[in-house]
């Protein structure tokens, strides 16, 4: 298939070589999108086996409709005049059919299937205990609401954490040697501590100490009216967990890179670039940045994963209204429902990550680009 | 063997990794220490005592070394038994069984600061007639303040400090400042000695009264207490040996049964290859702390089942991908043929021949790995899914975190627990990274 493309692409030079090397990035992309689909559909069904946990999740909801049922018939002043006996058979009869309505009668390997799609879909049926902001138990509509604030820290976070770490490698590597590069490198281990250790940290200095900024939340409680001062407060808020997260993995990224960045520019072709009299700027993008690249992204699509879930514990240090801290409510409140879909949600958002860096690596990464065999691994 | 040595030589010239091993050593003595002198059961039953096994410590005390650092002295508790100190007591027999008990608690207070808390106890023994007390409270100038009446129960607790009938003959001040403040200026602390006459009469014949005085101060110990007036350095101590087990045995667990398994992908190559790929994407997307999240929720909370899930789940991770490909290149050695030519089995090849060639790679890995487990440790319990009954750092963390400790000013509670983790991150990071230079010939240098 690719010889056919490669000789296609020989046959008819200048135009046919982009759309060729545009068709090998589509497929090779939509490869990748449907190996993540399914990867996705097995991991959300073992997280559903997991949940479910030998029936236990049944039990309990069984339990909960059982419960419910005999909370009404007591209030029903209709069926006070029935005798004991009848009553329990009534009882009876309304549990097996909501047990039937639930679908709680099938055997376990049909509902898995049918929790699979439901999972999927993030139809999750109504949460136990938690409402969303807006009043909904619907477990969609609670996960929905969070997921905003959730990619807002996330994101910000992110990406502000790459491209620093890009940057201040780039220039320590200039500066191999000085006090500046020995004091990252010494520094290069605080990042086996997670974000969140650090933010309590930093709320301790900044919150609690200085009280410049606030202790957690994503706004001021009222919210401010005008559009623009309720973003400036959202900034303040965004700043210490934000912080976290660069402080967290800064020193080890920066390190990493540097040595790699390094490790490049003694190579021989960087050495003839300096001597054809290239500018530092244009060596270090095309020379040094440019081989190094498809590496980088794989580290820090590692960096990336560990992050995601790191943002649970992140989230609930902050008091940040998302998924994060989401989950951990839904774990005092012992709320299967959006426990299993917070699974759901971070699986779909890191198969998401892994997806897009996908593409990413494939545009970067020329051996994809010129279709020279599957991505190294 | 030399090369053992010689890897040792070439760490010595690494301060970092210097200060690494040493931090780790001082981790296991810690550790070796805390399980020698508080056995399991002993620290289980202390962390989960309630309030009977720490009655007699304050609730959110500072550790007590803070008073070298600061001008205003905080006090320590003061605790006066009778059971003790038998000479506090005088008995009187009035004849016909009835006999009075008469306690005088005397102390000098020199503390900068009010206590937090005052309280009495009382154990008695008796048949059916239970003992009469009538307590007052005589301060350094010779005020006397009248405190209570009561008949004793087996065992009675007095709360002086919630004693709303102390606090209006106070002045309406909370008791425990009300008793110690200087009349003048009822914000300083009058220093002096205290005096604290408890009159006891009982009713029978060979019944006794015994009594306790526990001025509850704001310093404790070397670490302080937490809300529920466990002293924070049992914590401490047994979150050592826990943390260690935890890193180190979901470290070793995961790198080893890794490793083999990328040898063994490596070698079959195939549909071997194929499955342990596969296994490993579906892996890379199952969200790590969430899947923790509901073990630990519907199955145990037991530190060594999530240690087992963390294992198992870190086995497909991202690192056998790492391993996979330095296999493909041990895979062509001459040597690995030279072993298939004599008809090596494929266990000889893949445990005597392939696993150990990458060894010396995974030493840096894996010590680095650890720190990442003891932080996984805490950020479960910081969840509120830490073991149920082991005190750790993470549980600590949760307890501060879950009480407001920031918000309320009780850093140390924060503070202690986070330095531990934050020497114990250190210190096998630091050694991970030096291993890393010496092992990988091309960072050298760099």
């Amino acid at each position: 298939m690719s010889k056919l493309q490669a000789t296609t692409g020989r046959a008819v030079p200048a135009r046919s070589a982009t759309t060729g090397t545009f068709a090998r990035i589509a497929r090779y992309t939509l490869v990748r999108g449907v190996t993540l689909i399914v990867t996705v559909v097995i991991g959300v069904y073992l997280a559903i086996l997991i949940a479910n946990g030998g029936g236990y999740v049944d039990q309990m909801r069984i339990g909960t409709v059982r419960e419910q049922i005999s909370l009404q018939m007591a209030n029903n002043e209709a069926l006070r005049d029935m005798s004991l006996q009848e009553r329990r058979e009534y009882e009876q009869r309304l549990v097996d059919i909501e047990i039937a309505r639930l679908g709680l009668d099938q055997p376990f390997l049909v509902r898995s299937f049918r929790y699979l799609w439901n999972g999927l879909t993030l139809d999750l049926g109504s949460a136990e205990y938690l409402l969303s902001d807006s009043g909904s138990r619907q477990g969609r509509n609670i996960l929905g609401e969070r997921l905003g604030p959730t990619l807002l820290l996330m994101a910000t976070g992110q990406l502000l954490l790459f491209f620093t770490s890009v940057f201040f490698a780039l220039f320590l590597s200039r500066r191999y040697g000085t006090v500046m590069d020995r004091i990252v490198v010494a520094l290069a281990p605080t990042s086996a501590a997670p974000a969140w250790f650090y933010g309590i940290f930093l709320i301790l200095i900044f919150a609690a100490l200085l009280g410049w900024l606030p202790f957690g939340g994503m706004v001021e409680a009222p919210p401010p009216r005008n559009p623009w001062l309720r973003a400036l407060s959202v900034v303040r808020h965004l700043i210490l967990p934000v912080g976290a997260i660069v402080i967290s993995s800064i020193f080890y990224t920066s390190y990493y890179w540097r040595t790699f960045f390094l490790i490049y520019s003694s190579e021989d072709y960087v050495d003839m670039a300096k001597a054809k009299g290239l500018p530092s700027g244009a060596i270090e993008r095309g020379y040094v940045l440019r081989p190094t690249l498809p590496t980088i992204i794989t580290s820090f699509a590692l960096t990336l994963i560990s992050l995601w879930t790191g943002a649970i514990v992140l989230e609930t240090v902050f008091g940040w209204p998302g998924i994060g801290r989401l989950t951990q409510m839904a774990i005092n409140l012992f709320d299967t429902p959006v426990i299993v879909g917070t699974v759901v949600i971070y699986a779909y958002l890191l198969a998401l990550t892994v997806f897009l860096l996908d593409i990413i690596y494939a545009v970067v990464d020329p051996r994809v680009k010129l279709g020279g065999g599957e991505r190294r691994s | 063997m030399t090369k053992f040595a010689n890897i040792l030589r070439e760490l010595k010239s690494y301060p970092s990794a210097v200060a690494g091993v040493s931090v780790i050593l001082i981790m296991v003595i810690v550790a070796i220490y805390a399980l020698a002198t508080i056995p399991y059961s002993e620290a289980v039953r202390l962390w989960r005592g309630g309030d009977n096994v720490w009655l007699e410590t304050p609730r959110n005390a500072r550790p007590a070394w803070i008073n070298k650092v600061r001008r205003e002295k905080l006090p320590a508790s003061i605790i006066l038994k009778t059971s003790e100190d038998p000479s506090l007591k005088t008995v009187v027999d009035l004849g016909g069984g009835v006999s009075t008990s008469d306690v005088v608690f005397t102390f000098d207070y020199q503390y900068d600061a009010f206590p937090s808390e005052i309280s009495m106890f009382f154990t008695a023994k008796f048949d059916k007639a239970r003992p009469n007390v009538s307590m007052k409270w005589i301060t350094p100038d010779g005020r006397e303040i009248r405190l209570t009446d009561m008949t004793v129960r087996q065992s009675e607790s007095y709360r002086i400090s919630q004693d709303n009938a102390v606090s209006r003959r106070v002045g309406g001040l909370l008791p425990e400042i009300g008793l110690f403040a200087d009349p003048n200026d009822p914000s300083k602390v009058m220093k002096g000695t205290y005096q604290v006459v408890v009159e006891g009469l009982v009713f029978e014949e060979g019944s006794t009264l015994d009594a306790s005085l526990v001025v509850y101060g704001q310093v404790y110990g070397l670490a302080g207490t937490d809300h529920r007036r466990r002293d924070i350095m049992v914590a401490l101590l047994w979150g050592t040996p826990v943390a260690l087990a935890f890193g180190l045995l979901a470290a070793v667990g995961s790198s080893l049964t890794t490793m083999t398994l990328a040898a063994a992908a490596v070698w079959f190559g195939g549909w071997v290859d194929y499955i342990i790929r596969r296994i490993n994407e579906i892996v890379m997307i199952l969200p790590l702390l969430p899947i923790l999240i509901m073990v630990g929720l519907f199955y145990s909370r037991s530190i060594w089942a999530i240690l087992g899930v963390v294992i198992l789940l870190s086995i497909f991770g991202s690192g056998i991908l790492t391993y996979r490909s330095m296999f493909l290149q041990v895979k062509e050695s001459g040597y690995i043929d030279a072993a298939r030519a004599y008809g090596a089995s494929n266990a000889r090849i893949i445990f005597r021949y392939m696993v150990p060639k990458v060894i010396p790679v995974l030493i840096p890995q894996f010590v680095a790995q650890v720190p990442n487990y003891v932080f996984l440790e805490a950020t479960l319990a910081v969840l509120g899914l830490g073991d149920p009954v082991l005190p750790t750092w993470g549980k600590l963390l949760n307890d501060a975190y879950t009480s407001g400790a920031l918000f309320n000013g009780h850093y140390y509670w924060v503070l202690e627990p986070a330095f531990l983790l934050v020497v114990t991150g250190l210190g096998f990071a630091m050694l991970g990274f030096a291993l890393d230079r010496i092992f990988n010939p091309r960072l050298r240098g760099l």
